[in-house]
Parts: structure tokens; sequence; C-alpha cells
């Protein structure tokens, strides 16, 4: 099984050479300290910078300079910054090829909730939306069950939407999945996890053919 | 040359009054404006609807007016970071409409380049799309969404001069920029205030003709919300 550096771990092999990419606020930040130094990819951060750094030392840090999550954070050579309508702009354009962000529940339709809970809690969906809406490439980065041990990967999703028919990718605890013809497909099992314990992580329909590999790191 | 300048926060916030819509750019609490936020606090404005991407912390940026109950209504994407924001929503004492970061950016972006309305496929499909006409672009598709209308939009720059033209720094320029005259009055104020002329040309980001009052700020705190450093 993996824990949350684990799964930003197995996601950073998902970034090619050349890739312009978002990341979503908690696990999806990971992903940038693990991705190999030999290829080129620059990290987009929705609130107006492209070739995002890392976070800054003591003295570099500078309150006009901070990612989607408010973290300070550095700008590397090559660097630029834009506006808020910009920004979405890049990201409705088509112009960044991979959105990493986190979910509450996926369904096998590649429907996604993630920013409400009705009665309980209301962040707002910030630029979720905007993104799921548009881009061609997702990945979702999140554990296989929530806190009371119940699958979030769903036949159908319970909570309010971000986005209908969007995700193409899940990267969680125990394994990789795609989502293919309204179903979830098992790609890999993470270290020691078996096909029956994911199958029973799983509420939604899960399609295994042939042997499942275990995860390389 | 047409000036902009006016002497202070008071005579930048003339005008305003209870009931009015104001846009208040800034990302968190990087780039807001925090005088004329203090002004309206000051002021005690009531009854008042934002449109600003975040409602502030608790006590800091639209927080401040939020805990005297100042505000009637938040148009934002995101609230995560204040607590009585949450507890007057859930309660019911707050009207709030969440929408999406890059609808709301584009609807103030609207409403500064007279575009009534436009499609995104930002929503669709969940309940932000309710009420709103769909319709098929290319096979996907999208919902209809209007600009904005405003009283007064507040702003931040770093630098700006007397002619209202202005230049952001960082991240900070976020919502600032897009919301620069997208409403009847922009007021626009700076951490440094020149003369005409010292201002490259070819580096303004707003031109001063989407700003009617230019003041210099004071005291900025500038706060950081997740001071997140490296071992140097």
């Amino acid at each position: 099984m993996l824990d949350k550096k684990g799964i930003a771990q197995r996601i950073a092999k998902e970034v090619k050479d050349g890739y312009y990419v978002n990341l979503g606020i908690g696990i999806p930040t990971l992903v940038a300290n693990f991705v190999r130094d030999d290829i080129e990819v620059e990290f987009q951060s929705e609130n107006g910078i492209l070739g995002m750094g890392p976070f800054p030392t003591e003295d570099e840090v500078d309150a006009d300079l901070i990612n989607a999550g408010k973290q300070t954070i550095t700008a590397r050579p090559g660097a630029s910054f834009f506006d808020s309508a910009m920004s979405f702009g890049m990201i409705r354009g088509q112009h960044v090829d991979l959105t990493i962000l986190g979910a509450m529940e996926v369904a096998q339709d590649g429907n996604i909730a993630n920013w409400k809970i009705p009665g309980k809690m209301v962040k707002g969906m910030g630029g979720a939306m905007d993104l799921v809406g548009s881009a061609q490439n997702i990945i979702v980065a999140m554990m296989h069950t929530n806190k009371a041990g119940k699958s979030k990967l769903l036949k159908s999703c319970t909570l309010p939407l971000t986005g209908v028919k969007c995700v193409t990718k899940i990267v969680t605890n125990l394994a990789v999945l795609d989502i293919v013809d309204g179903k979830f497909k098992l790609l890999e099992r993470a270290p020691g996890v078996s096909v029956e314990e994911i199958k029973k992580a799983t509420e939604g329909d899960l399609i295994v053919e042939g042997d499942i590999p275990e995860m390389v790191l | 040359m047409i000036t902009k300048t006016v002497n202070n926060v008071t005579e930048a916030l003339d005008g305003v009054e209870d009931g009015m819509t104001f846009m208040l750019g800034g990302f968190g609490l990087c780039g807001i404006p925090e005088n004329s936020i203090s002004e309206l606090s000051k002021r005690n404005i009531k009854y008042i609807t934002c449109i600003s991407n975040n409602a502030g912390v608790d006590d800091f940026g639209l927080g401040l007016l939020l805990k005297k109950n100042q505000i009637k209504k938040m148009i934002s994407s995101y609230v995560g970071e204040n607590a009585e924001f949450e507890r007057q929503m859930l309660s019911g004492e707050l009207e709030v409409d969440l929408i999406p970061q890059g609808t709301l950016a584009e609807r103030c972006r609207a409403a500064q380049n007279g575009i009534p309305a436009f499609f995104t496929p930002a929503g669709y499909g969940t309940e932000v799309a309710e009420g709103k006409e769909e319709r098929d672009f290319d096979g996907k598709p999208h919902i209809l969404e209007e600009a904005f209308k405003a009283d007064f939009a507040f702003v931040k720059a770093w630098k700006g001069d007397k002619a209202g033209n202005l230049i952001f720094k960082g991240t900070a320029r976020n919502f600032n920029a897009v919301m620069s005259g997208a409403a009847k009055i922009t007021v626009a104020e700076v951490e440094e205030l020149v003369e005409p002329g010292e201002l490259d040309p070819n580096f303004i980001h707003i031109p001063g003709v989407f700003v009617q009052r230019i003041y210099q700020g004071d005291n900025y705190e500038k706060r950081i919300e997740q001071r997140t450093v490296r071992e140097s």
C-alpha cells in the first residue's frame, strides 16, 4: 500500500518531457518533488504563474509570490506571471498538457466530485470546474477509500459534481486505474496489495484482465 | 495628460454607499486592496455584495468586513480559509454564490471588455449550470455566463503613475488586472505612485483608461497565509 508520497511518486511517472502541468492542492502538489530531472517540465499555478519553482529559502520569501494553495514559492528562470483570465485561458484553451487533482469521489463514467458536502463543508470549487471542464488529460490522486473506510470509486457520485465524464486515470494508495467504456480498468497494484483487496475497496464495476502487475515506483 | 490622482483613501472612496456591489482584487491575501478595505470597514458600509475570489481570513482582508456583518452577499470561488465565513454561510446569514474561478475571472474580463456574455464548458452538468442556457459547440456542451455589473472595483498594484497606468508584481496581478475597468468606477491603490513618464510604456499591465482614481496606499501588511520555506 502507498502513502500520499507514494501516490505522488507514481503519478510523477505520467509526467512527460515538454509537458506544462497544473497541480492541484494536497497530494498533487507533492508530484513536483518526484519528476525526473532529465526532462523539461513547467508547472502552472492557476493564480498566475507558469514556471513555478521550489519553496523559497527564508531570505527569498515574497508575499507577492504564492501558488494556488497560498504557499510561498519561487519562480524558475523562464517563468512568467499573468492575470487570472489569461491563466484560465491557458487551461480552457487546452494549452496545459496535464492536470492532476484530488477528489472526494470518482464515478466509473468519469464524473468527479470534490468541492462540497451539502450541509457540512462548503469551501468552493476554486479552479477545479474549469480544469476538469476543459483538460484532455486528467489524473485523479486520492486515497482509495474515505476515512470511514468506504470506497471513493463509485458506480455514480453521491456528492455534488465538479465535472462530468472527464476523469481518465486514477492513482490511489492501492492501484492505478483507467476509465474505459464506463468502467474502472485495473492497470497496476500498489506494492503488497492483492487484486482481491482492490476489488473489495472498489464499489464501481472493475475490469480485471489477466495478471495485474505491481507498480514500479 | 489626464490625471487620475486623488489625495487619499477618503477621496478615493467618495460615493461609496450601502447596498452597492464591489469587485475586490487579490488571490487569498496576495494583492488585496488593503487600504480600501480598511476604509470600507471604518465607514461601516453595509449590505454590500462583494465579488472577490476569496473572503480573506478571520482577522484580515474581507474577513474584517464579514466580522462586522457588512457583507450581504459574496460571489467567490473558494472560501476555505475563513471560519466566520463558513459559519455565516451555513447559518444562512450570508448569501453566497460560489462560481468556478475561471468563470469568475472571465466574467470580470467580459465586463472590462464590453462582452455581455460568453459560453464556457466549466460547470456543465453541475449545480453551477442550473437555470443557465446550454449550447453545444463542436459537440461539446457549454453554459452561458454573463458579465458582472459592479459599482466600484477596488484593485491594488505595485506601481502606478498619475495617469492611472498600473504595473503589478508577481502573482499579485491575479484578479486586480481583470477587475480594472470592470466596474463603473475603478479605484486603484498602489505601493508606489510616480510621475507620468517614470514608468516605461512598454511594461504597463493596465493602461490608465481603465482606472478612474489612483492613490498611494500606506502601511501595507502583505500578510502571508502559508509561509512555506526550504532549507537554504
